[in-house]
């Protein structure tokens, strides 16, 4: 799916980037006004000093909101967990009657799945994704710790935090490095190359939306990477897959017996098996797209700025901060909708400060806002529909390669056609 | 959430009845099925998750209780009543609990005496069934002035079960010193509502800074004009700080008796050579509420291996604090060396003692235990957690 990021020795120390430096010497480069395929650079008008005082600033914010952590934050994420735990409930209680017909119609199915779906988005969203980002370490609570956190998804917290927190918190938005942008499969930016594998991307996206908790287990897992370097891989290397492996299809295992077989199990006292299990075919696929749906917003819509390798190296706090800023970009709405995407509606502010509970976001943002608009930096957001829209409309027009001065982008196409043509065809003579 | 891997940080001195664990026979069978099929219905979570939320203080979760009532003793301490969850397995008079208080949030644990009586019958105005503890607001002392001060009935608190061995000795001796100072009080107080009547002849001298101070004066007062003891109050703004030499007037036979001693440090310092020059060390058992701290040495750098976090301490700071301080879930207990709720493996590398100064280097393949309350870094340490 995705070829492997290079992985850190086991020991690298979680939640800080050890490449950063607070306080840059050297003087560094004024950024370069256009990008490789012309765009504008952003924050071509920064000077360094600029970007460092705008590091200053933000660090200075996150101060102010980490200090002022306390029982208010506590009792959010205790009363998500509770309201998430007994709606689960519930709705699998609901569900024991799903093939119940009233009318012509089985209410307890519609109801019962819609309060799972629900439960589960919750689950996957405002408390997973964030408990696992160590955003809740400092309650001291053993059983709300990033630690010990395991979430009702196919991929295994532990290899979801390297891939996640490590590599995408880390290289936000930076192209081959960052395997969130388009997760290999998907052509996002204009930036990034384009094949023939791309021309039919549009039916990948919607693959990987319906299937997307396990895309997100092979995702972690590097399955893709695996598959491309098998050969040239230690022994040590190829084991320590073999070990993530056998753990994601326990988990695997795990999560399609609950939801598959024993919930169904427990309804066929009333004869409500199958609807049981359609119930929970349908909550998980409610759950895959609306994660999906989110996600996409975070990262792929235009506006949204992707970074050479080269960019990074040497890069200090406050370019850092910059990166994740213009990386990154929100999506508007009300309480309910900001609860429901896990606040990665507020994607800007969560990836400046990935560890700061989620419900501090929405208080910040129009500082943030303020701090971007100041500097004059775009600050993306727009509605869920306006964005995802954007990213499918995305998705569709970056299968075709990008516009050339003098070429027509189908000759482009039948050029690359004909070239795969050839090599095939060699290959089957030789 | 199911991972086991954190309940050390969790209280473990609990012995957790599971219902049917070890039934032999069809019954066995059928309750062991039956907590499979819960477990396969609340994965990635634990059936434990979902009860807690109906009942968390039910048989088998973890011992957590409820605060009753928090009643005022002196102007700066107070008893807090609990109710404990029904695992509470009772404790022996003088023993402590650990306690844990989320405090701005933030969950923290201390080691306090147990005040009530062990039959669960109501003493002191604490109702049947229920334990107690009393704390005295110190300076800094972030859980005893929260408690003191701010904790409200009602709040849920995580508890361990009672532990420590500073107990009367059965069968109970014929003469008793009690010696206590301040807050020194509580583990005493705990030993005279259950077995006053069991002692014949009991001297006890307690310190205080001044008559408001002294916590259980009523209770003391009305034991000393029932004849049930000899009380002598020793009070700093009267008397000046206990001199011991002076213990040969207040109680003149105080050789001759088996003594309990609670207090500040330097008290319980002054007291161990004062009975070891009397040549009677063994007739002196001591409760040692906080730790003498020597001069700190060098600190450096500790490694918490499983969460991969790195820290710089100085020589002056705990690995305890250290490590909290960098997000990692420590399991912590009295925070003064006594109850060893803080011990985790070493794996590599040399710490100081905080009360002795003692360093100690890890040196063999095996890990080493080492209590984090009262150590520091010695140059660098590799912690398993």
């Amino acid at each position: 799916m995705t070829l492997a990021p290079e992985r850190h020795a086991s020991t690298k120390p979680q939640g800080i980037n050890p490449r950063l430096r607070v306080a840059s010497d050297a003087p560094r480069p004024q950024r370069p006004a256009l990008k490789k395929s012309g765009r504008p650079n952003p924050a071509a008008h920064l000077s360094p000093d600029q970007i460092e005082t705008i590091g200053h600033e933000l660090d200075a914010l996150r101060k102010e909101v980490m200090d002022s952590r306390g029982a208010r934050d506590a009792a959010y994420i205790r009363k998500v967990i509770a309201v998430q735990r007994y709606l689960e409930m519930g709705s699998r209680a609901v569900l024991l009657f799903s093939n119940v017909k009233v009318r012509g119609v089985r209410p307890a199915w519609w109801i019962g799945t819609a309060g799972l779906s629900v439960a589960k988005i919750l689950e996957n969203m405002e408390i997973g994704h964030n408990v696992m980002h160590g955003q809740w370490d400092w309650m001291r609570d053993p059983k709300i710790h990033s630690t010990a956190w395991e979430w009702d998804n196919a991929s295994p917290a532990s290899q979801w935090k390297h891939s996640h927190n490590e590599i995408h918190h880390t290289f936000t938005n930076v192209l081959g490095r960052d395997n969130d942008l388009g997760y290999g499969i998907l052509r996002v930016d204009e930036d990034q190359r384009w094949s023939l594998f791309s021309l039919f991307q549009p039916i990948w996206h919607v693959g990987n939306a319906l299937l997307f908790e396990y895309s997100i287990a092979a995702y972690d897992l590097e399955l893709g990477g695996y598959l491309a370097k098998k050969d040239r891989m230690s022994e040590e290397q190829k084991a320590e897959f073999r070990k993530n492996r056998d753990e994601v299809l326990a988990k695997i295992k795990r999560q399609a017996t609950k939801d598959y077989v024993v919930h169904p199990a427990m309804s066929a006292v009333t004869g409500s098996a199958r609807t049981t299990l359609t119930a929970n075919i349908v909550a998980n696929l409610v759950r895959n797209v609306w994660t999906n749906t989110v996600i996409i917003c975070g990262h792929f819509p235009p506006g949204i700025a992707t970074f050479e390798k080269t960019s990074i190296e040497g890069e200090t706090r406050g370019e850092w901060y910059l990166r994740q800023m213009l990386g990154s970009g929100n999506i508007s709405g009300s309480k309910a909708m900001h609860t429901m995407t896990g606040n990665l509606s507020h994607q800007i502010e969560h990836h400046l400060f990935p560890d700061m509970p989620s419900n501090r976001y929405a208080e910040i943002a129009p500082r943030i806002q303020d701090l971007m608009e100041r500097n004059d930096l775009p600050y993306v957001t727009g509605s869920l529909w306006k964005q995802a829209g954007s990213v499918y409309w995305k998705v569709v027009q970056l299968s075709l390669p990008n516009k050339v001065e003098g070429r027509r982008r189908r000759d482009i196409v039948r050029l690359e056609l004909t070239k795969a043509w050839r090599k095939k065809k060699r290959a089957l003579r030789g | 959430m199911s991972a086991p891997s954190i309940d050390r940080a969790t209280p473990t001195g609990a012995t957790r009845p599971r219902l049917g664990a070890h039934a032999p026979g069809p019954l066995g069978g059928i309750v062991r099925s039956a907590r499979k099929v819960a477990e396969a219905l609340a994965t990635p979570l634990v059936p434990a998750d979902y009860l807690d939320l109906l009942d968390p203080m039910r048989t088998g979760a973890d011992l957590r209780g409820r605060i009753v009532e928090v009643r005022p003793e002196t102007a700066d301490a107070a008893t807090v009543v609990i109710r404990p969850g029904r695992g509470w397995a009772g404790h022996i008079p003088g023993q402590y609990i650990r306690i844990g208080v989320d405090i701005d949030g933030v969950r923290h644990w201390r080691a306090y005496s147990l005040t009530h009586r062990a039959d669960g019958s109501p003493a002191a105005g604490i109702p049947a069934g229920c334990i107690a503890i009393t704390t005295k607001a110190i300076p800094d002392g972030t859980v005893s002035t929260h408690l003191v001060r701010s904790a409200a009935p009602g709040t849920l608190v995580m508890l361990d079960q009672a532990t420590g061995d500073f107990t009367l000795t059965s069968p109970a001796p014929a003469k008793v010193l009690f010696l206590t100072a301040g807050s020194g009080i509580t583990p005493v107080i705990g030993m005279l509502r259950n077995h006053l009547a069991e002692l014949d002849d009991v001297a006890h001298v307690h310190c205080a800074p001044s008559k408001q101070d002294v916590i259980f004066a009523g209770e003391l007062a009305e034991h000393h004009a029932a004849g049930r003891l000899a009380l002598s109050l020793n009070l700093d703004d009267v008397h000046g700080v206990l001199d011991l030499a002076r213990l040969d007037t207040l109680v003149p036979d105080w050789q001759a008796r088996e003594t309990w001693l609670c207090g500040p440090t330097a008290l319980l310092d002054a007291a161990e050579k004062h009975w070891a020059n009397a040549g009677i060390p063994e007739r002196l058992h001591v409760e040692r509420f906080r730790p003498s701290v020597v001069e700190p040495g060098e600190g450096g750098t500790v490694t918490f291996r499983s969460t991969g976090r790195v820290v710089e301490a100085d020589g002056a700071t705990a690995i305890l604090d250290a490590g909290e301080d960098a997000g990692v879930i420590m399991p912590s207990g009295c925070r003064m060396g006594i109850c060893f709720g803080c011990v985790v493996p070493m794996r590599a590398g040399a710490i100081r003692d905080l009360r002795t100064g003692e360093v100690t280097v890890h040196e063999s393949d095996e890990p080493l235990p080492v209590q984090t309350c009262v150590n520091a870094v010695a140059g660098s340490c590799e912690i398993d957690l």
